[in-house]
């Protein structure tokens, strides 16, 4: 039964998936259009290009540079900010229309106006990277503190806990679940902004690549950049699920105690 | 759950009690400082030297480029390819999740086996698609409206698929029991239910979709606003380029706000919606 059960649930997750890759694979097996080359071709085109050619470390190893700083400065600052604005009410009426405004900037464009402050390079890369995904960092961080147990907080300060005790102890610790949620939205937007900030004004990375196969019509190859950024969106999410796993292990123990009381 | 970024709006709505009056005005004040003061830092600081002028301009030159621009009849042309790109991609996407969405969620077994495909697919970033797009239509709106669709989509059908999810059992069973067909019960049992999520996944694709379109504009030249930041950036137009990024978050903020309103008007019933008006 057991066995059974495992089975079943391990059909229900491969089962569509494997379909559909079959599917473009026979269909595309014998594909003269050059849009759309067999999916054999883009395969090989992807161990040629990414695996044995030069541009793994040429353009990925950049590009998973870029995305690490820009996702840590993000994080970094969302939090750092998120606990200053979530600890004083004061502060964030001072500052909330103008973080509405912000925030409802397209990241992108904000290349344009980086590169007028800090020139194309590294640098500006990365911030365009962080100014995009510090906001669901920054927002929850904001909610999580503001709703921090109002009895956790009277013990703490009746025990003397104060000062960066407090602050790890109580407020980050609270605030983690949204925090942690924050981080994983954030996450999806930094790899999105690593690949636009690419394909704009740059010379190297994966976004770079994949532009450049298509403006030389090198269609397999293209493909092969896109599969690559696909698999790794999915990559990271799939780290993140299991950083979430351990950071929050505490959290998930203690909403399955509350429920099962 | 994307539906847990509650942004910090403490003012958000003034509730009709005469006690939150005092709050809500000192808010407003606060909040119009905080803005003034910070327009104030970007007029002072390319002035004394500290950014130079040609890289930041200050505050007053950006809003005399926007006062200027606005008199352009090519900035209203932009504006208008730019939204008419937003509002036909969030809508083809909004249609399309929904009634996939309720497809999914209805039907168990299907739910559980696109599942893993759909978390497969989810997080594909929208962009790696660009040069698709390109290749495939060119500058032509049909680019700028593939990629709204991709990143809208999922956005929306994750909702409905919770949404659909969260159908009281009990619910649905009178429904049967009473003899309801099965587009009867979607119809009063599974949209009254699916209709929060959908309008936060809504919400939520709206501001994707402006950012989305922006972003292709920029990239591949297509019109629209996201092309004229590039032409003005590359022409020199320092401060023209600065408000034209400010132009985009005053879209950005119209939309977000607008979609608030329609979220509350459609939730009038919702608890959630009540009980912020009661407290």
């Amino acid at each position: 039964m057991r066995a059974g059960d495992a089975l079943r649930r391990t059909l229900l997750v491969v089962a569509l998936p494997a379909v559909l890759l079959t599917a473009w694979w026979v269909l595309s097996a014998s594909s003269t259009n050059i849009y759309a080359p067999p999916l054999s071709q883009i395969v090989e085109q992807f161990r040629l290009v990414w695996l044995e050619g030069g541009r793994f470390t040429a353009d990925v190893l950049p590009s998973l540079g870029r995305l690490a700083a820009g996702y840590a400065l993000a994080v970094a600052l969302g939090v750092g900010l998120g606990v200053a604005l979530g600890s004083s009410r004061t502060a964030r009426q001072v500052f909330e229309p103008l973080l509405e405004l912000f925030r409802a900037v397209p990241a992108p464009v904000l290349i344009p106006v980086l590169i007028l402050l800090t020139g194309i390079g590294t640098t500006q890369k990365v911030l365009v990277i962080a100014s995009g995904c510090i906001w669901p960092v920054l927002l929850n961080t904001v909610e999580g503190v503001r709703a921090t147990d109002g009895v956790l907080s009277d013990t703490c300060r009746s025990y003397g806990i104060t000062g960066s005790a407090r602050l790890r102890h109580l407020v980050l610790r609270s605030a983690s679940p949204q925090i942690v949620t924050g981080m994983r939205q954030a996450l999806s937007i930094a790899v999105i902004l690593m690949v636009i900030s690419e394909m704009f004004a740059s010379d190297n990375g994966i976004g770079y690549a994949v532009l450049d196969f298509q403006r030389s019509f090198a269609i397999p190859e293209m493909w092969s950049g896109i599969l690559l950024l696909g698999v790794l969106g999915v990559l990271l999410s799939l780290l993140f699920r299991v950083f979430e796993g351990r950071v929050l292990g505490w959290y998930a123990g203690l909403r399955r105690a509350q429920r099962d009381g | 759950m994307s539906a847990t970024v509650a942004e910090p709006r403490a003012g958000g709505v003034a509730p009709p009690v005469r006690r939150r009056r005092a709050p809500a005005a000192r808010s407003v004040a606060l909040g119009a400082a905080g803005l003034l003061g910070f327009a104030l830092l970007l007029e002072v600081v390319p002035r004394v030297g500290l950014v130079d002028r040609a890289s930041l301009p200050p505050t007053s030159e950006i809003l005399r480029a926007l006062v200027d621009e606005l008199g352009v009849p090519a900035f209203w042309t932009a504006l208008g390819e730019t939204m008419r790109a937003w509002a036909l991609g969030l809508a083809i996407a909004s249609v399309a999740a929904v009634l996939v969405g309720l497809v999914l969620g209805s039907v168990a077994g299907l739910r559980a086996a696109t599942a893993s495909t759909v978390e497969f697919l989810r997080p594909i970033p929208s962009v790696a698609l660009i040069p698709l797009a390109v290749l495939l239509y060119g500058t032509d709106i049909r680019s700028t409206l593939l990629l709204v669709v991709y990143a809208c989509f999922w956005q929306v059908l994750v909702q409905v698929v919770s949404g659909v999810a969260d159908v009281d059992p009990v619910a649905a069973d009178t429904a049967r029991s009473y003899g309801l067909g099965p587009l009867a019960r979607i119809r009063y049992v599974v949209w009254p239910t699916a209709l929060p999520y959908v309008m936060t996944g809504l919400r939520l694709a709206a501001a994707v979709a402006l950012v989305l379109a922006i972003t292709v504009e920029l990239i591949t030249g297509a019109p629209g606003l996201g092309s004229e930041i590039a032409l003005a950036q590359s022409g020199g137009a320092v401060a023209l380029t600065y408000a034209l990024v400010l132009v985009t978050g005053l879209i950005g903020v119209v939309v977000n706000l607008a979609f608030r309103a329609v979220e509350r008007r459609a939730l009038s019933w919702h608890p959630s919606v009540r009980g912020e008006v009661v407290t």
